[in-house]
C-alpha cells in the first residue's frame, strides 16, 4: 500500500516538474518571437519618419535631388524586402537605407537655415533615436535567443526540448562594419 | 573594498549574468539580516520595558505597517522630497527617446520620467518593481551631458530598476528607520523611568540582560546604517557594469562619470536618507569642509575614481 502511494507521489511530482519546465520553455520561445516583432515595429517607425524628413529637407535644399531620391528609393526597397521575409536581403536593404540617411544628414550640414529649423532638428532627433532603438531591439532579440538556446541545450531541459520539438534559433548578425549601435554625436 | 573588486570587473558577457544572480542572492541575505536585526531590537526593547509578548507583537505590527506603507509609497516620497516634476514638454524629447531605446534593450516597461530643477548634475531611480518605477534627472544633468553620456547615465539608472536595487534600497531605508525608531523610543523610556520598577526575576542575571539589551539598542541603528551603505556601494558597481551591458559602449558612462568628477556642485534638496538613490553621492565630500569626513565614512557610493578605473578596464 505504502509502495503504491510512494510511486503515485513520485509520478505526480515528476509530471509537475515536467509541466513547469515545459512552460518556461514556451515562455522563453515566445519572448524570442516577441522580440523579433519588436524589431519590425521600430523599422516601420523609421519608414514613417522618412517622408516627413524628405519634405522638410526639400524646402531648403532643392539642389540635392539625388541624395533625396536615394533616400526615398532605399526606403521603398527596404519596405519590399521586409515584406519578402528574407532576413539576409532585409538586412542588406536596411543597411543601404542607413547609409542613404547618413549622407542626407551630411548634406544638411551645408545648409545653416535647415540646421536651424525646429522641425528638422526634431526629425533628426527622432531618426537618431529610432536607429538606436533598432539596434537595441536587435540586441534584445539576440539576448532572448541566447537565453532560449541555452535553456534548450542544457540539462535537464534539453530532454524536453528534444521531445517537444523546441528548435534552436539563429542570432541576428549585423553587417561586419556595423557591429554594435551606431553612435552619432551632435 | 576588498572582495567586491574582483567580482565587479566583468570580462565576458556570461559574467554579467552571474553577477546579477549573485546580486539577487546578496539582496536576500541582507534583507534576512535586516529582519533578524529588527526582531532582536524588538526583543531588546521588550526586555528593557517589560511589556511581555504583547510588546513584541505591537512592535512587529508597527514594523509590518511601516514596511507596507513604504513598499507602496516610497517612490512618491522620494520624488516629493527631491522636488521632482513630470518631464512633459518638447525640451525633454531626447530624455524620453533615450529611455525608450534603453528599455527596449533591457526588456523593461518604460518608467515614469521626472525632472528636478537643479544645476548639480545627478539622477536617481525609485519604485518597487519595473512596472512601478520612476526615473528622475536634474536639469543640470540634461544640460552638461551630450547624448552618449546621458545614455550611459540613464542605462546605469535602468540597471538599478532591472536588478531590483530600487526595491532593496526602499526596504533598507524602511528597516533602518524602524530600527532607529525602536532604539530611540526604547532608550528614552528606559532613561526617563518607564522601566520596570523592580526586577522581579532580579539578581545579577537580570541586570546583565538589561545591560546587554541596552547596549544592543544603542548599537543596532549603527549596524543597520553600515549594512545599508555596504549594500549600496556594491550595487553601484554592479549597475555600472549592467548599464554598460545595455549600451555596449563603456566610453559613454565613462565620460559622464568624468564630467561628474569635475563638477563640484551639490544637490540642495537632499538628505542622507535619499543619498543612496542617486548616481553620484549628492552630499558634499570635499576635503576641509565641515561634515565632509562624516559623509565619506558613511559613503553610499564607491569613489568615482574607482568606478572610472573599472570602466576603463572594460
Amino acid at each position: 500500500m505504502t509502495a503504491v502511494i510512494i510511486i503515485v507521489a513520485v509520478v505526480v511530482l515528476l509530471l509537475l516538474v515536467v509541466a513547469l519546465m515545459y512552460n518556461s520553455l514556451v515562455r522563453s520561445r515566445n519572448r524570442v518571437d516577441n522580440s523579433w516583432s519588436q524589431i519590425d515595429v521600430q523599422l516601420k517607425r523609421r519608414y514613417d519618419l522618412i517622408p516627413n524628413l524628405v519634405e522638410t529637407v526639400k524646402g531648403y535644399a532643392k539642389h540635392e535631388r539625388e541624395t533625396l531620391e536615394a533616400v526615398t528609393s532605399a526606403r521603398s526597397n527596404a519596405m519590399t524586402a521586409q515584406q519578402g521575409g528574407d532576413v539576409a536581403q532585409q538586412a542588406q536593404a536596411e543597411n543601404a537605407l542607413s547609409g542613404a540617411l547618413k549622407s542626407l544628414f551630411a548634406v544638411a550640414e551645408q545648409y545653416p537655415d535647415l540646421k536651424a529649423n525646429q522641425n528638422f532638428l526634431q526629425l533628426q532627433e527622432e531618426l537618431t533615436s529610432t536607429e538606436d532603438r533598432i539596434a537595441y531591439a536587435r540586441q534584445f532579440y539576440n539576448d532572448s535567443v541566447l537565453g532560449y538556446n541555452n535553456s534548450i541545450q542544457t540539462f535537464p531541459k534539453n530532454m524536453l526540448a528534444g521531445a517537444f520539438n523546441f528548435e534552436k534559433r539563429e542570432f541576428f548578425e549585423g553587417a561586419p562594419e556595423e557591429t554594435g549601435p551606431v553612435k552619432v554625436q551632435f | 573594498m576588498t572582495d567586491s573588486d574582483a567580482s565587479a570587473q566583468p570580462v565576458a558577457r556570461t559574467d554579467f549574468y552571474r553577477e546579477i544572480r549573485r546580486n539577487k542572492w546578496r539582496t536576500f541575505v541582507i534583507l534576512a539580516a535586516f529582519v533578524a536585526l529588527i526582531v532582536l531590537a524588538g526583543i531588546a526593547f521588550d526586555i528593557l520595558l517589560g511589556f511581555g509578548i504583547a510588546g513584541v507583537a505591537i512592535a512587529f505590527v508597527i514594523a509590518l505597517v511601516l514596511a507596507f506603507l513604504s513598499y507602496f509609497n516610497s517612490d512618491k516620497i522620494a520624488l516629493a522630497v527631491t522636488g521632482a516634476k513630470p518631464a512633459d514638454g518638447p525640451e525633454y524629447q531626447r530624455y524620453h527617446n533615450l529611455v525608450e531605446g534603453l528599455c527596449i534593450a533591457a526588456g523593461l516597461p518604460k518608467p515614469r520620467l521626472y525632472v528636478i530643477r537643479e544645476t548639480a548634475p545627478n539622477a536617481f531611480a525609485t519604485g518597487r518593481n519595473p512596472k512601478h518605477s520612476a526615473l528622475a534627472v536634474t536639469t543640470g544633468l540634461l544640460e552638461i551631458m551630450n547624448r552618449v553620456e546621458l545614455e550611459g547615465v540613464i542605462a546605469h539608472e535602468l540597471s538599478h530598476v532591472k536588478n531590483y536595487d530600487i526595491l532593496a534600497s526602499t526596504v533598507a531605508v524602511t528597516a533602518v528607520g524602524t530600527i532607529a525608531l525602536l532604539s530611540d523610543i526604547g532608550l528614552r523610556f528606559w532613561i526617563f523611568g518607564g522601566r520596570r520598577d523592580s526586577n522581579n526575576n532580579a539578581g545579577a542575571a537580570g541586570a546583565i540582560v538589561a545591560i546587554v539589551a541596552m547596549a544592543f539598542l544603542i548599537l543596532a541603528p549603527i549596524a543597520a546604517y553600515l549594512m545599508q551603505f555596504a549594500m549600496s556601494r556594491k550595487r553601484e558597481l554592479l549597475a555600472d557594469s549592467t548599464g554598460v551591458q545595455l549600451t555596449r559602449y563603456p566610453p559613454g558612462l565613462l565620460s559622464a562619470l568624468k564630467k561628474l568628477q569635475t563638477d563640484k556642485a551639490v544637490v540642495h534638496r537632499t538628505t542622507r536618507a535619499t543619498a543612496q538613490l542617486w548616481i553620484e553621492s549628492p552630499l558634499d565630500r570635499d576635503e576641509g569642509k565641515k561634515g565632509a569626513w562624516l559623509n565619506r565614512l558613511f559613503d553610499t557610493h564607491p569613489p568615482l575614481e574607482e568606478r572610472i578605473k573599472i570602466l576603463e578596464s572594460m
